[in-house]
């Protein structure tokens, strides 16, 4: 619990310091990047419980996650071309994925039903720090309207799949 | 009796042994809203809803009565047979929430 909680902090300092402190907002570019690589991330997680699990729910929850997230990113990339926005690298986004990489690494050690429970209470943990980051940071930011509208359909595709990955996680008690 | 009179008695008989012509409702999907969020309905009418999302949603009764599927731009519909109020949600997206109010 105490790990748990501290390495939610460690999560949430490495989310908040870099690129947001002193009062600094991500341009809309970074935005985009952080947003597209947020994706990303769940995208290739997904792919890993695909890999791995062999429970019939984690299989249908982790496809259903590579389905919208592909589709929200293909959304996103449509997007920027029209806005002839170009996603920048940020350090928000390598933080992202360096913390996702080192979680990768750790559901790679487990099997059968520690990974799914895992995998799910990570699923879990990952769509409310993106929730967070979207409703305290990203859809604030934002200046582009259009952008700050994807941003928010984002945000209730999120908080969807938070609540799914929950329902996911009560059936393998 | 007038022609007219023994017309309206005719129109009467059949009122009252043709049930009252069944109704399509609409709701649409969009941003993962259900719109109207509550539909009005009565036994026998049909609800259809219309998924302007790309992604899939589904309408699903938390009753278990009824389940639909709805892909990405598709529709799809379920006929109301019973009274009551039914309250459903996506399978994908628990945060989507509607309720269909269903009259005799
Ligand atoms: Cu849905």
């Amino acid at each position: 619990m105490l790990a748990k909680l501290s390495a939610c902090l460690a999560t949430l300092a490495l989310l908040s310091a870099p690129a947001f402190a002193q009062g600094n907002k991500p341009t809309d570019p970074q935005i985009a990047h952080i947003a597209y690589t947020a994706d990303k991330i769940d995208i290739v997680a997904a792919k890993q419980a695909l890999a791995k699990s062999k429970n019939k729910e984690v299989r249908a929850f982790a496809q259903d996650m590579v389905r919208d997230h592909s589709e929200v990113n293909k959304e996103a990339l449509a997007l920027v071309k029209k806005l002839k926005v170009t996603p920048q690298d940020n350090p928000t986004s390598r933080a992202l994925s360096k913390q996702a990489a080192a979680e990768r690494k750790k559901l790679a050690k487990l099997h059968g039903p520690a990974f799914d429970k895992a995998y799910v209470a990570n699923e879990i943990a990952y769509h409310k720090e993106v929730d967070n980051a979207l409703e305290t940071t990203l859809i604030p930011s934002a200046s582009n309207a259009q952008l700050k509208s994807l941003l928010q359909t984002g945000l209730k595709i999120f908080q969807g799949h938070e609540q799914h990955a929950e329902h996911v996680a009560a059936d393998l008690k | 009796m007038a022609p007219g009179r023994i017309c309206f008695t005719a129109l009467m008989v059949l009122g009252l042994s043709i049930p009252a012509q069944a109704k399509t409702i609409r709701v649409t999907i969009d941003k993962l809203d259900y719109i109207p969020a509550v539909a009005q309905a009565k036994v026998g009418d049909t609800i259809e809803w219309i998924n302007k999302d790309a992604l899939a949603h589904t309408a699903t009764a938390k009753n278990g009565a009824w389940n639909v599927m709805l892909k990405p731009k598709k529709n799809g519909h379920i006929v109301l047979k019973k009274a009551g109020s039914v309250d459903y949600f996506c399978k994908f997206h628990p945060n989507m929430k509607g309720r269909v109010v269903v009259t005799p």
